[in-house]
């Protein structure tokens, strides 16, 4: 259910600001790749390319190449709503929709897309996902509680259940631990090492320490001034960017001397 | 204290800070609020003795016993608290006469209406008959003590609802639609820009002649022998409503977190059914009470029916053909032109029953729109 | 900015969000047009009189001479409704915001709404049985006392009056104003206020230098939403004003709105007559077109500096 995915040359616009230049890379399926670097260097901006996402910004566009598993995201022809569902999103809040409950929430994707399905399919898939986002236990009696009456921890792995019940290929994260406390990011670390069997997991992160704990591969994004672009600066194994990096800005960034 | 100094830091918080030398550091005496209520009775007292005593009238008086509180109770609190206390209470007591000045008008109205419509407003023939067949005569009779009063205001009540939904079905998806094009689709580009001003333009349309449009369009179309008709009005009032349904509803839109769109729209969910089962359910508690209110501001509405419906004595089901009535025009054609000029008092009953009803339907509308906004708002789940 | 989304290539479309996005950009444009039929018909059945002979004008004398009188009396009943209603409403706005405690201003908001819900023509039944009754000394006194001004000089035996119209608008117009205030007083930014009180700022200060000039852009705003709203009043001035030719004096009976103009006389109007009132109904838009956009002007211009944003 994992798939590869190709960066070719790929710059960012919003209307005429240059966000981010020439990136590609290769994120290769089943790991955990994060994506570190100061605020403002677009790392956020990039990972919304990966699904389009950024889309939904009124004058965002790119220019250049996304593959997945060959077949270009920007292709002529393509659907964003079909790439969307290939590749999940979570994002920076947790974000329930505080009109459904707790088991209308997983099964959105599905519903909201007027899929029929049956009571036991649903119940299901609904348990499944709640398992596979480590959540089962916690909410397995109040399915029909509102979301939102949920803690932030759970209120994220909620909706980390609700990507994975749309069964996509790549999972998609934005920071998403800045709103939580240490012992729900432990929760979501341990979730991500799990769902990395399953799934290509792509993270932006904040938090150097969190991408050192569960990330295979890191790559840095840096911008040379404010008013430039954003750029990869180095993209490597995660052993090799934080203990023996290429480049003296990553170094410089690691070790803390700013950011 | 007795330096006049501005200090530095106050410019770099805001230049709007900057006025602060408008202020007179003058020093300020602590004052205890005990005297005011010695003034206040002395202005109580004014105010009766001139009153009472010299026999001005009872507002006069009143205004002259308040313009004496403010002036003695300035004067005292300069002298005990410094020129600045002095100003502030007087002030303070501006600002509770304004609200009084409010008040009194609303209180009295309502008073009013109440007292003159009550005796007639909820008899069952009132609301069940209309006032097909009757004439003076039976005002006269009835005036005399040889009959009953007789004529009711059924058919209003019946044309009240039927154009007033009417407008609302004409209203609430042009203007729901049109915010929603504001909102999710046309941002800030030209055409939403010329239409939010636009709407803004239509908002200020006065309500008669949003009547006269309706009674040009229709005589346009059907010939000025049949042009009147519940339809017309209709869209008259829709013409009022519309502009306040896009704005309440534009406004409701916009507080839907974006995070709701955006999360709908990763799990790979088309955008229109992100709208319609995401933006909208999250927004329906406001939407229904904005809806609820411009249905409140359309349904006393009289100027424009006058114009483009015309007047009915009886019961008219049908919007399509024919004058209908409406309460607000029942009240103002039954108390501007009695239908015996000699015994104006039956008709008159009838108008402030009219108009109590209508006043009841308008705060019972206000009531809803604010109990849907409290008990179904979002986050309480389903 | 023009490109919403797009790529290299076309955007693919459902057909749910072709149907969706039309059904949405359809009402906004049908609201264009119905604003542009508004003005096109009322030309269109205006035109007659507007064209027509001098002698064929009800007086005789042209539509010009017909409807200035009409529109002198409008503006000033409008006028005199937004003196009053201002300094009253800017001083409900503060009470509410500022002087009475959250759950009391709460409440009296509720009333206010109340008080811009009633319909207008309860307005002017109370206006003509009561309230112009209870004016009827002061016009006495006035006509006594202060004749020498022309706009005195004259009394009325009922209190139907110009003067008396335009108090009850006055009252009319108060939530609008009020409402709108109140809001922006509301949003005062706390730094500022909280700036002025710890220099040592009194109640008023605090309001003077903060409140204020941070609320003046939306009260002046509230205040030609008002006034544009005086002018449209219908029904009130037709029922309490007892209309007559134009005079300056507000204190007896005369003069009349274009409004209640058309509401008197329209019911029996026909031919020329019915185009006529609707001339008289266009001159009328126009009229508050012109407040309307005079006041979003107004706003648009102070709000660059006002801090708001």
């Amino acid at each position: 259910m994992s798939k590869r995915i190709d960066v070719n040359n790929l710059n960012i616009f919003y209307g005429d600001f240059h966000a981010v230049k020439d990136v590609s890379m290769v994120i290769e399926p089943k790991s955990v790749t994060a994506f570190i670097g100061p605020s403002g260097c677009g790392k956020s901006t990039f990972i919304r390319t990966l699904n389009r996402m950024h889309e939904v910004i009124p004058g965002a566009r790119v220019e250049g190449e996304v593959s997945i598993d060959g077949q270009n995201l920007y292709g002529r022809g393509v659907d964003p709503v079909d790439v969307r569902r290939q590749v999940g999103m979570v994002f920076q809040r947790p974000n329930p929709f505080p009109t459904m409950s707790i088991r209308d929430n997983v099964l959105a994707g599905v519903r909201l897309n007027s899929k029929r399905m049956s009571r036991k399919a649903a119940d299901e898939l609904c348990e499944q996902s709640l398992r596979g986002a480590n959540l089962w236990n916690e909410v397995k009696d109040r399915l029909d509680k509102p979301g939102s009456g949920l803690s932030g921890g759970q209120q994220q792995r909620l909706c980390i259940a609700r990507a994975i019940a749309v069964q996509p290929e790549v999972l998609l994260m934005d920071e998403p631990c800045s709103a939580l406390d240490p012992i729900s990011t432990l929760a979501i670390e341990d979730l991500i090492n799990e769902l990395k069997s399953d799934y290509t997991v792509v993270i932006v992160t904040h938090n150097m320490q969190q991408a050192a704990r569960v990330s295979d591969r890191t790559g840095f994004f840096n911008l040379e001034a404010t008013g430039q672009p954003g750029q990869l600066v180095e993209f490597d194994d995660t052993q090799k960017i934080f203990n023996n990096p290429t480049k003296k800005a990553t170094e410089d960034y690691i070790s803390g001397r700013f950011g | 204290m007795s330096t006049p100094t501005r200090s530095p830091e106050s410019d770099i918080h805001h230049s709007r800070m900057d006025d602060l030398s408008g202020i007179v550091p003058s020093p300020v005496r602590p004052t205890s609020d005990r005297p005011l209520l010695l003034i206040g009775l002395g202005a109580v007292a004014v105010w009766l003795v001139l009153w009472q005593v010299v026999g001005l009238h009872m507002v006069v008086g009143l205004v002259v016993g308040y313009l004496a509180f403010l002036l003695v109770s300035y004067l005292y609190y300069r002298a005990a608290g410094g020129q600045r206390v002095g100003l502030d209470i007087v002030v303070r007591w501006l600002v509770y006469a304004a609200f009084v000045c409010a008040v009194v008008p609303l209180i009295s109205m309502l008073w009013t209406v109440i007292g003159q419509g009550l005796p007639l407003a909820f008899e069952w023939f009132f609301i069940s008959t209309d006032m097909k067949g009757i004439t003076g005569t039976h005002d006269q009779a009835y005036a005399a003590g040889e009959g009953p009063l007789v004529g009711g205001a059924g058919h209003a009540i019946i044309g009240t609802l039927i154009v007033t939904g009417l407008a609302t079905v004409i209203s609430v998806p042009i203007g729901m639609f049109t915010a929603i094009y504001l909102v999710e689709y046309g941002g800030k580009n030209a055409l939403a820009r010329g239409i939010r001003f636009l709407v803004d333009v239509m908002t200020g349309i006065p309500s008669i002649v949003a009547g006269l449009f309706a009674f040009a369009l229709f005589t346009q179309i059907f010939g000025i022998r049949d042009a009147k008709m519940g339809l017309a009005g209709a869209v008259a009032l829709s013409v009022l409503m519309i502009p306040t349904v896009v704005r309440n509803s534009e406004e409701m839109l916009r507080i839907v977190p974006n995070e709701l769109r955006e999360a709908s729209l990763a799990l790979g969910v088309p955008k229109w059914r992100t709208i319609a089962k995401v933006v909208l359910p999250t927004a329906a508690s406001g939407l229904a009470s904005g809806i609820t209110l411009a249905i409140a501001r359309v349904i006393g509405e009289t100027a424009p029916l006058l114009v483009a419906i015309g007047f009915a004595r009886e019961f008219n089901w049908n919007f399509l053909e024919g004058p209908m009535n409406t309460l607000a025009v029942y009240t103002y054609w039954m108390f501007t032109k009695p239908l015996s000029p000699a015994v104006i008092e039956p008709s008159q009953e009838r108008a402030w029953a009219a108009a109590l009803l209508l006043v009841i339907l308008v705060v019972a509308l206000n009531l809803l729109a604010r109990f849907i906004a409290k008990i179904f708002a979002p986050k309480s789940g389903r | 900015m023009t490109r919403a989304t797009s790529s290299a290539h076309k955007p693919v479309r459902r057909p749910g969000d072709v149907v969706f996005s039309s059904l949405s950009l359809g009402s906004g444009i049908l609201i264009l047009l119905i604003l542009a039929l508004v003005a096109v018909f009322l030309i269109w059945q205006g035109m007659p009189a507007l064209t027509a002979e001098r002698e064929e004008i009800s007086g005789g004398e042209g539509f010009f001479s017909y409807v200035w009188p009409l529109v002198f009396g409008t503006v000033v009943a409008s006028l005199i409704a937004m003196v009053l209603a201002t300094p009253v409403a800017v001083g409900i706005a503060l009470f509410v915001s500022h002087y009475a405690p959250r759950r009391v201003g709460n409440a009296i908001g509720f009333v206010i709404d109340l008080l811009a819900a009633v319909p207008s023509v309860v307005f002017g039944m109370w206006g003509m049985a009561v309230f112009a009754k209870q004016l009827v000394p002061l016009y006495d006194w006035l006509s006594q006392n202060l004749a020498f001004i022309p706009i005195f000089d004259g009394r009325s035996a009922t209190g139907r009056t110009l003067l008396t119209a335009a108090v009850v608008l006055a009252v009319m117009i108060l939530p609008i104003i009020t409402s709108v205030s109140r809001e922006v007083f509301l949003q005062t930014p706390r730094l500022h206020e909280e700036a002025a009180l710890a220099l040592g700022a009194t109640k008023w200060e605090m309001i003077r230098t903060a409140v204020l000039p941070f609320g003046a852009p939306g009260v002046i705003g509230g205040v030609m939403l008002g006034l544009g709203r005086a002018l449209g009043e219908t029904m009130a001035v037709a029922i309490i004003l007892s209309p007559g030719v134009f005079t300056w004096v507000l204190t007896a009976s005369g003069n009349n709105t274009i409004p209640a103009e058309i509401a008197l006389n329209f019911p029996e109007a026909a031919g020329l007559r019915l185009s006529e009132l609707i001339a008289a109904g266009l001159v009328l838009f126009v009229l508050t077109l012109a407040v309307n956009l005079f006041a979003r002007w107004i706003v648009e211009k102070r709000s660059e500096f006002s801090g708001a944003n």
